[in-house]
């Protein structure tokens, strides 16, 4: 019991220290509100820190086998951890701006993360559904904050109903393997499954299961709330959203597919490769019309999922390790994109579109290098980060005799590449609309570089990363 | 010296002393004075020139035996590495101390003749570079890095020609250069891929030894067509040296690089560029000898220059022209030694040519300074009056030109038009023809050059006549440094080199196939008797009768040329028009290409490629995602119904 506890230490630090913000919270004027900030970001790090100290050598399980600590969920944790925390600092001006700087924003976001952390580690259907349900209302919840706002209550109303939707098909498909199985175990459902007769029942318990997770990746066709939640949210919480959650989504799939379902693999791999293309293509090609950057990235990221899709549906552990990889990369490029729109942003100004972009090159050349690098790196142009992310994907796609899944994925990112490329000539080749100078702190102008840069280092030494998610599969 | 320092050391030395000077005047030239910048480059030409004679006598005066050795393994693959390495032999020393003191000379002459030019230290560096450039070419142990001073060479010249890069004559003149070198340099590439393919080696050694396994070798490059291999490889390898070299029809490009700073046309048409090609047939004699039909192929090309561009010379005007037509046909004379296997004569028409040659540029040059940059010879005469030193030093380096039997060029001609003579290969008739008549020709232009510039009438304006007046010593010291060697080289030189042991291991010769050299040993009785002999031959007699009927022509009766010129006119308008080789070119080559490249460019790239292909794709899919965008109504029931639909066909396709 007691080494149970000592692997939950994080999540039971996480929680309480959330119980103590929400109570101090309370007692702060608003001016004041710079506490629960700081608090914030200290917990998130105090529990990232936790998370690398409390890890153990081998994978252990907790809690009557629900709870897993392994390689993986470390790393993932520690990296959905600071990402919000990263999240925190460049949400911070654009809530003062806009009377938004509450501790609400705070609370939710650490309830979410808590909720990501209990899915990283989840090895059993029941531990799986509770940390997605803690993550997801508290982004349904997040998406809503801003009341005065109909196209954020539209948004928000979207992702709630499609959002009980999937959860409730997520929710009837572990039911159809409970029944196979006998266990909510993910482990011995494996076990269960290898010697099942029953077909019929475990591929319709698998069809929704997937439906539950292709909806919260944001794969095609369970795609359509990413867009309109995306455009809709706050851009604070759409950084929020777009991120962290994603790396629950990509655990949420490994979780379930490989640790819990390997005995269905050529099943899910036939409906994933479809799911994969058809996020790839349709992902790229509709970002191709859009003139809002915030859905283009909607887009973008729906493409970017066809990526991790692709890794995981391989069936090997190199393939794994490579999703795992493009997840985070992803993450990191995602955090920076947004990072820029927050950047730009202002009061009374939102930098949606693309448009508002033009000549950025002129007024902060920093910044637009680091846009450059960071649309570099999701186009996947080399030496970025984002390149290598999908070289070893199709690579391992390529090495697992899937050779034209990977080159319908070079097609999509050719396609894919010339949505990225505008923004660039947006970036640098247009004339500025407005003289309004970059105005932003000095810990998000640092981070954000840092943030950027890192893409670039990351992608011409990458092998750190790289061997870190090999080791960890 | 060679005591204290390794062989390598000395070698690396000569490369890269002119490397240093270039790079440290071309990076930091900005932040030095011009006398620093000359002062650095001088002294790396001078250490190189002075390591060369050391060279030169520890290999040829000492006897010592050759140096070859890999020093740096550039690349390595499973069956292949490309290395740099230096092979040092009696070729190479004496090409060494040749190019060495040609580019110390015309290093020195720059200082005077450069010293109002902006480009002064960029000049400099430039220089410097070529020097290195082609030292890299003669010192090689291998193709690979003999194809790297090819390139480099050609890269400087045209960095060179196109030197005042804002004049619209020079840019096309180092464009027109390059790209005709290219044209050289294509033919020699594939001769190069045809060695490493067929001997699996770019090494020389290596090469040459396994040469004569291949003398029957044929392959079919075109279905059907037997071709000997050795001949392939062989013209394809003096295909490249024609560029270099500029033999006809590749000649083109050097009398427009005349646009250059006449220091560089000395460089170029002296000691380096120019000696590139002959150097290296003579270099890959051993593959060379296997080949009569190659050998035939080089002594028409041989022939033809030396005769046709000599003709040239007569009717320019320019006086850098005439020298640079000049040029041509001297090439060509060497060439021509080359086709009939007498390898060792065509290096030593080289050397003495580099000397007189780089002499009559300089002085040209030295002319030029006098006259404020006038170059037509009709504006000029009897200069002898105002610049006496560049007067009789012209008149040495005219003298070595035209063969006056004791200087320098008497003897290589002469031993050329007699190997020429003694060869047995068929083509070597017609040659002996036009070497012969290419006596006189050179003579007549030479002189009469010589008689409108120093000589006659004074037909300048006032002014220049008034600033008229001997160059600085910078110019006329290179002057007086050359003509030594322009009276005194051939007849030190002769014996050792064409009839002794000097190229014995340098240079390759089937003298049962090939006899002309051996003759002529046979024959040979030191330099005075080949002088007193020489005053009873053909080519003598033709030399006073050039030289006669310049002087009649420009002296005695010179209203005659004029009329000369009306009664010939359809043949003077054929040689203004450079026999219509540059229309040509233009016409056919030129716009040619643009024409065919504007085909390309608009049928298969802006219609096909980007049109249907490129921009057919890319609308096609802003078509399809401007479509698909509208299932992306915002309607949540749409939204949930797609989820829907998605369930549903999935769920068909797993169950089915």
């Amino acid at each position: 019991m007691l080494t149970d506890i000592n692997l939950v230490l994080p999540e039971i630090f996480l929680l309480v220290m959330i119980s103590i913000i929400l109570i101090i919270d309370l007692f702060l004027k608003d001016e004041s509100r710079g506490a629960t900030y700081v608090l914030s970001i200290v917990t998130l790090i105090t529990t990232a820190f936790l998370v690398i100290n409390n890890s153990p050598e081998t994978t252990q399980l907790a809690f009557h086998k629900s709870f897993v600590v392994d390689p993986m969920s470390v790393i993932l944790k520690s990296v959905s951890l600071l990402v919000v925390a990263a999240v925190f600092i460049y949400s911070r001006d654009y809530l003062v701006d806009r009377n938004f700087y509450k501790g609400e924003f705070f609370t939710l976001s650490l309830f979410g993360v808590l909720g990501m952390m209990l899915m990283i580690s989840s090895a059993n259907f029941l531990t799986l559904y509770l940390g997605l349900e803690l993550m997801s209302l508290t982004m349904y919840a997040m998406v809503a904050m801003q009341r005065d706002s109909d196209i954020a209550a539209e948004a928000a109303m979207k992702y709630f109903v499609l959002g009980a939707i999937a959860s409730g098909m997520l929710l009837y498909g572990m039911s159809i393997i409970f029944g196979v199985a006998n266990s909510l175990n993910l482990a011995e459902i494996n076990q269960a499954i290898s010697v099942s007769e029953n077909r019929l029942a475990l591929s319709f318990g698998l069809v929704f299961i997937i439906l539950g997770i292709a909806f919260k990746l944001g794969a095609v066709p369970f795609h359509m709330w990413m867009p309109d939640v995306y455009d809709g949210s706050p851009t604070a919480i759409t950084t929020y959203i777009a991120t962290a959650p994603k790396i629950a989504a990509f655990v949420m799939l490994y979780r379930v597919m490989v640790e819990g379902m390997s005995g269905m693999m050529v099943d899910w791999q036939s409906i994933l490769i479809i799911l994969s293309v058809a996020s790839m293509f349709i992902g790229n090609i509709i970002a191709i019309a859009q003139s809002n950057i915030k859905r283009l990235f909607a887009y973008s990221t729906i493409s970017h999922v066809g990526f991790i899709l692709m890794g995981v549906i391989t069936g090997t552990d190199n393939g794994y390790s490579a999703s795992m990889f493009y997840t985070i990369s992803y993450v990191l490029m995602s955090l920076a994109g947004f990072g820029i729109i927050l950047l730009m942003s202002r009061a009374g100004f939102e930098a949606n579109n693309i448009e508002d972009y033009s000549g950025m090159n002129q007024k902060s050349p920093w910044f637009a290098f680091i846009m450059l690098i960071t649309l570099f790196s999701m186009a996947g142009v080399p030496p970025m980060l984002g390149f290598w992310a999908k070289v070893s994907v199709l690579q391992e796609a390529v090495n697992a005799g899937l050779v034209w899944f990977a080159v319908a994925g070079v097609a999509a990112s050719i396609i894919g590449a010339y949505y990225y490329l505008r923004v660039v000539k947006v970036l640098y080749f247009d004339k500025p609309k407005d003289d309004t100078p970059i105005q932003a702190s000095m810990d998000m102008r640092l981070l954000l570089s840092a943030n950027g840069i890192s893409m670039l280092a990351l992608g011409i030494f990458p092998t750190s990363l790289l061997a870190l998610c090999v080791d960890a599969i | 010296m060679f005591e204290t320092y390794t062989n390598l050391q000395v070698y690396l030395a000569i490369v890269l002393a002119p490397l240093i000077g270039s790079v440290l005047t071309g990076i930091f030239g900005t932040y030095m004075s011009k006398r620093m910048a000359h002062t650095i480059t001088i002294s790396g030409v001078a250490l190189s020139f002075l390591l060369s004679l050391v060279v030169f006598n520890y290999h040829i005066l000492h006897e010592m035996p050759d140096y070859n050795q890999n020093i740096y393994t550039w690349l390595k693959t499973e069956n292949l590495t490309f290395s740099i390495g230096f092979l040092i032999d009696s070729l190479t020393a004496m090409m060494l101390v040749v190019v060495s003191f040609v580019s110390l000379m015309v290093h020195i002459y720059t200082i005077g003749y450069m010293a109002d030019d902006n480009g002064y230290k960029r000049f400099f560096s430039y220089i410097s570079l070529f020097t290195f450039s082609m030292f890299m070419l003669v010192m090689s142990n291998n193709f690979m890095q003999l194809f790297f001073g090819w390139e480099a060479v050609g890269l400087v010249s045209y960095l060179l020609i196109g030197f005042y890069y804002k004049k619209e004559s020079a840019i096309f003149a180092n464009l027109k250069a390059f790209l005709v070198n290219r044209v050289g340099d294509f033919g020699f590439i594939l001769g190069i891929a045809a060695v490493l393919m067929y001997f699996n080696s770019l090494d020389y050694v290596e090469v040459f030894k396994q040469a004569p396994q291949f003398k029957d070798a044929m392959i079919e490059i075109m279905p059907g067509e037997q071709w000997s291999l050795m001949t392939v490889i062989c013209i394809l390898l003096f295909i490249g040296a024609m560029g270099k070299s500029a033999q006809a029809p590749l000649h083109v490009w050097l009398p427009d690089s005349m646009e250059g700073p006449t220091p560089i046309s000395a460089l170029i048409h002296a000691a380096t560029m120019v000696t590139a090609g002959i150097f290296m047939v003579s270099r890959m004699s051993p593959l060379y000898e296997l080949s009569d039909t190659a050998l035939s192929f080089i002594i028409y090309v041989g022939a033809f220059t030396a005769f046709f561009m000599g003709l040239l010379g007569i009717i320019q005007n320019d006086i850098k022209r005439v020298v640079a037509y000049s040029t041509l046909s001297q090439l060509g004379y060497m060439t021509v030694a080359l086709g009939v296997s007498s390898y060792s004569i065509a290096v030593f028409h080289l050397m003495t040519h580099a000397f007189f040659k780089a002499l009559l540029f300089l002085a040209a040059g030295s002319v030029i300074i006098g006259m404020h940059h006038v170059q037509d010879i009709r504006q000029m005469g009897n200069l002898k009056k105002y610049m006496p030193i560049t007067y009789i030093t012209s008149l040495i380096g005219t003298l070595a030109l035209i063969g006056f039997p004791g200087l320098s060029g008497f003897f290589s001609k002469d031993s050329i038009i007699e190997a020429v003579h003694y060869s047995t290969l068929p083509a070597a008739e017609i040659a002996y023809y036009a070497v012969l008549s290419g006596v006189f020709i050179t003579a007549f232009y030479s002189i009469r050059l010589f008689i409108l510039v120093f000589h006659g009438k004074e037909r300048m304006d006032e002014h220049t006549k008034h600033h008229l007046k001997e160059s600085p010593w910078v110019v006329t010291l290179p002057l007086i440094l050359l003509a030594i060697p322009s009276i005194a080289i051939g007849w030190m030189t002769i014996e050792p080199m064409l009839y002794g042991d000097y190229f014995k291991s340098a240079i390759t010769i089937n003298s049962v196939a090939h006899p002309s050299l051996s003759i002529l040993s046979e024959s040979f009785h030191g330099g005075l008797a080949m002088i007193t002999h020489g005053l009873q031959t053909l080519p003598f007699w033709l030399m006073v009768a050039g030289v006669t009927s310049a002087w009649f022509l420009y002296v005695i009766q010179p209203e005659l040329p004029g009329k000369i010129k009306a009664m010939f006119l359809p043949i003077y308008k054929l040689l203004e028009n450079n026999y219509g080789f540059d229309q040509f070119n233009q016409w056919f080559f030129a716009a040619g290409s643009r024409k065919l490249g504007g085909f390309l460019s608009s049928i298969g790239d802006a219609l096909l490629i980007d049109g249907l292909v490129v921009n057919g794709s890319a609308k096609t899919v802003a078509w399809f995602a401007s479509v698909i965008r509208k299932v992306q109504t915002g309607y949540l029931y749409h939204y949930a119904f797609t989820m829907l639909f998605g369930l549903i066909v999935l769920l068909i396709y797993v169950l089915n």
